[in-house]
């Protein structure tokens, strides 16, 4: 699988790719990261869409995280990759429009990596 | 003639007093707008910590497994992983101990001794805690932030608690201009945007004018800039902004204590601080410092 992990904080890369080292390892994902929402589009232009999974911070300088799922949604629908939204900002407000623009999925920072190799898992 | 010394002596106390207080409970105000910011500023690092922190313990588990099975490349391996997440743990340490000291820093009374300071880092500082302050209270705020920092800059002799009110001030006052209810031109692709630029400005000949604020011997100064795409300030209210107490916010949201203030402390500061606005396109702030 491939995930496409957007986020402004860079260490999230590292982290990351600790987290899922045996995971890389054995080959069963295959990470790319983006630390901007202009940069994850470029990345999907350039990789003719690559990710099949894209977990994309909200709270971003410049294209928030919303903006991007918004492109996403309505740019690739053959079929468009599934989007998961995390935020620091638990809201309601967050949550819904992340929901009418299409995301698949919302989550709360802090990641709970535990929970998101589960869902991860029912994706796969 | 005595005693109505007394008396106007009394009262003098008495008002200066009162501006202490009414100073102090600005300061707190604005240390209310931060505290929320700063809450979430903490939690970033504070999550690498714990997230290092449990990925190494996990690691370790893994290393004494290969020194049980011999595997010495395997053990480096693993050795430089730890090494290399320890040295995130220490450094998002850091970075959450900066924060705290920084809101320490912001809500003590300024003993108003200069020291050389990061102007560029005090900048962004405040920026990032404003606006994470207000996106904490209001969900609903956005804004595309822009940020120029001029590398030239280095350390610049300040009160870094006061400059940093005044950045704080006017970046509050810049949020508030772009959120106002309705875009000002009233068209669906209005982004609010607020920007903060610094730049040193060098003068060749000296030349700045007569009436430049800065220090005789300095050729050089610096400025930092914060503009908003609101709605810019008429010119019935343009000549007012800077008096105590002059606000157009409603009760509650405004003291009008906000640009005087920071007026005065540019001023202590042998800077100036100018306005440059256009109604309907929005306002630049600029502070001008002795480089
Ligand atoms: N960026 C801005 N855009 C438009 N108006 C502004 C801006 N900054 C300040 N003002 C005007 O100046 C007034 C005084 O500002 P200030 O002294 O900070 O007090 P306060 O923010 O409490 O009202 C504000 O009420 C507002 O009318
Ligand atoms: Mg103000």
């Amino acid at each position: 699988m491939n995930i496409l992990v957007v986020d402004d904080e860079r260490d999230v890369q590292i982290l990351f790719e600790q987290r899922f080292r045996k995971e890389i390892k054995n080959n069963e994902i295959e990470f790319a990261f983006a630390f901007s929402g202009e940069e994850a589009l470029q990345y999907l232009n350039d990789n003719n869409h690559g990710a099949v999974l894209i977990l994309s911070d909200i709270n971003m300088p410049g294209m928030s995280g919303l903006e991007l799922l918004r492109h996403i949604k309505e740019k690739y629908n053959a079929p468009p990759p599934l989007v998961m939204m995390i935020t620091a900002y638990g809201d309601a407000e967050n949550y819904n429009t992340a929901m009418r623009l299409g995301a698949d999925d919302f989550l709360t920072k802090p990641v709970e990596f535990n929970v998101l190799k589960e869902k991860l898992k029912a994706i796969q | 003639m005595l005693r109505k010394n007394k008396e106007i002596e009394s009262t003098l106390n008495k008002l200066q007093s009162t501006q202490a207080q009414l100073i102090q409970s600005e300061k707190m105000a604005s240390l209310g707008e931060l505290t929320a910011g700063i809450a979430h500023e903490i939690q970033n690092p504070l999550n690498f910590i714990n997230n290092f922190a449990e990925v190494n313990a996990e690691l370790i588990d893994e290393l004494n497994e290969s020194i049980e099975k011999n595997d010495l490349s395997e053990v480096k391996s693993i050795s430089g992983n730890i090494k290399d997440n320890e040295s995130k743990i220490i450094f998002h340490g850091k970075r959450a101990d900066a924060i705290v000291k920084g809101m320490l820093q912001h809500s003590r009374s300024s003993n108003g001794q200069k020291e050389p300071t990061d102007i560029n880092a005090l900048a962004d500082e405040y920026l990032r805690l404003a606006y994470h302050g207000l996106r904490a209270k209001d969900k609903t705020f956005n804004a595309t932030l822009k940020t120029e920092y001029d590398p030239a800059i280095g350390l610049i002799n300040i009160v870094p608690q006061d400059i940093g009110r005044v950045i704080l001030n006017l970046i509050t006052n810049a949020f508030y201009a772009v959120s106002t209810p309705k875009s000002p031109k009233g068209d669906l692709t209005y982004t609010p945007t607020v920007s903060i630029k610094t730049n040193l400005i060098k003068s060749p000949s000296g030349d700045l004018g007569a009436k430049r604020s800065i220090g005789d011997s300095g050729i050089e100064k610096i400025e930092i800039s914060v503009s908003d795409n609101g709605p810019g300030i008429p010119k019935s209210v343009l000549d007012k902004i800077f008096q105590p107490f002059f606000t157009t916010k409603p009760t509650g949201q405004g003291t009008g204590l906000g640009l005087s203030l920071s007026y005065d402390i540019v001023k202590a500061h042998g800077g100036e601080l100018r306005v440059e606005t256009k109604e309907g396109d929005g306002t630049e702030f600029i502070i001008s410092l002795p480089a």
